[in-house]
């Protein structure tokens, strides 16, 4: 009979259990993903207003 | 009911807990770009940006070298992603995030491949076409034709492999003005051949590891005298391609002066490293070289950048 230690494994109903440490690291990642859309949303925004010009206020109603 | 997801089933907790992931910081992330190469690739790539010909919105220009920065960076995630086996045994790389254990493979790879994308789509899109074609050109060069194919089967790998490296002053200058003349083919030419000396000063006294490694660098395969020699040849080379900007008229005295004195310099460093082939000398040696070549191509690129800013505000 094998005398091997077993980890016991979190049940089905608790799924993925996270270690303090990991959803620490998951909130900076989380921040960090938001930080780049932010800025990218900022940017397009800025080069759309740059690559239009005057044309930008030139629209037919 | 909807199915879980499979990473999700009652298999996977422990495993996803018990290999560490999930860990990553976007520290770990930002290391997969490969920073330090990054900072070079930006500074090579705001000279040929700032000397192409044209007037180009600082925004446009931003937008240009941001686009080449990332896709620098994602050519290194991606190269990371593949020679992680490798960078585990080599004792300057094992502490990389993919051989370390804090990003996956899979996760490294996704980075690259999402990186890539992005940043030739949005070059494409927001500054020109041929730019963005360029840039796609470059990272699959790095990592194809060098980290796959190159890097592990001879050891050229450096000499032709280094024209990755040679490309983002290349890839700004069609940013800025649309077209690619002989000026940025020689900005081009001076990081091309400035790689293999660069590079193989570093693997004279790292040799022990590319040969664990299995990586078929030049002082591994045809022994550290051959590296010597081809060091000494290939910087005979450069130091006058180096001043021709000067010569063609393309660059002001203060590049050729900087250009024939540096150059002097890396010469009389190269012929220390061809003379003093053993112990702590040999080693003392190389690494004077290989700190000096750094210092080399950013002395010629930020005279260039200087003459050009400095020619702009005369104007």
């Amino acid at each position: 009979m094998s005398m091997e230690k077993k980890t016991p494994r979190p049940s089905e109903e608790e799924g993925v259990v996270l270690t303090p440490e990991q959803i620490r690291r998951r909130r900076a990642r989380n921040i960090a993903i938001a930080s780049v859309l932010g800025f990218l949303a900022l940017l397009f925004y800025v080069v759309t207003i740059v690559k239009l010009g005057p044309n930008v206020l030139n629209r037919p109603l | 009911m909807r199915d879980e997801p499979a990473s999700l089933t009652n298999s996977e907790p422990y495993a996803f807990a018990a290999a560490g992931e999930g860990l990553a910081s976007p520290r770990d992330y930002f290391e997969l770009l490969k920073p330090r190469v990054m900072s070079l690739v930006i500074f090579t790539a705001l000279v040929g940006l700032v000397r192409a010909p044209g007037d180009v919105h600082p925004v446009i220009a931003f937008t240009a070298l941001l686009c080449i920065a990332v896709g620098a960076g994602a050519a290194g995630a991606l190269n990371m992603w593949w020679d992680a086996d490798i960078d585990a045994i080599m004792s300057r790389t094992r502490k990389r995030p993919v051989p370390s254990g804090r990003v996956s493979a899979q996760e490294a790879l996704a980075f690259g491949l999402t990186l890539s994308a992005f940043s030739v789509v949005v070059l494409g899109l927001l500054v020109n076409a041929l730019s963005g074609a360029l840039l796609a050109f470059t990272i699959f060069f790095y990592v194809v034709i060098y980290t796959m194919w190159l890097k592990r089967s001879t050891p050229q790998n450096i000499i032709i492999g280094g024209a990755a490296g040679a490309f983002p002053p290349l890839v700004a200058w069609a940013g800025a003005s649309g077209t690619v003349s002989l000026e940025p083919v020689l900005l081009f030419a001076i990081i091309f051949f400035w790689t293999p000396p660069h590079f193989w000063a570093l693997a004279l006294y790292r040799a022990d590891d590319y040969a664990r490694a299995g990586v078929p660098m030049l002082p591994v395969t045809a022994g550290p005298d051959e590296t010597r020699l081809q060091i000494l040849l290939y910087t005979l080379f450069l130091v006058p391609l180096a001043a021709s900007p000067a010569v063609l008229g393309y660059a002001g005295l203060a590049y050729g002066a900087v250009a024939v004195l540096a150059g002097a310099w890396m010469i009389m460093l190269t012929w220390r490293v061809y003379r003093r082939r053993e112990g702590e000398a040999a080693v003392k040696a190389a690494k004077g070289l290989f700190g000096f070549s750094i210092v080399y191509l950013f002395a010629l690129f930020a005279t260039l950048l200087g003459e050009a800013v400095i020619g702009g505000l005369l104007r």
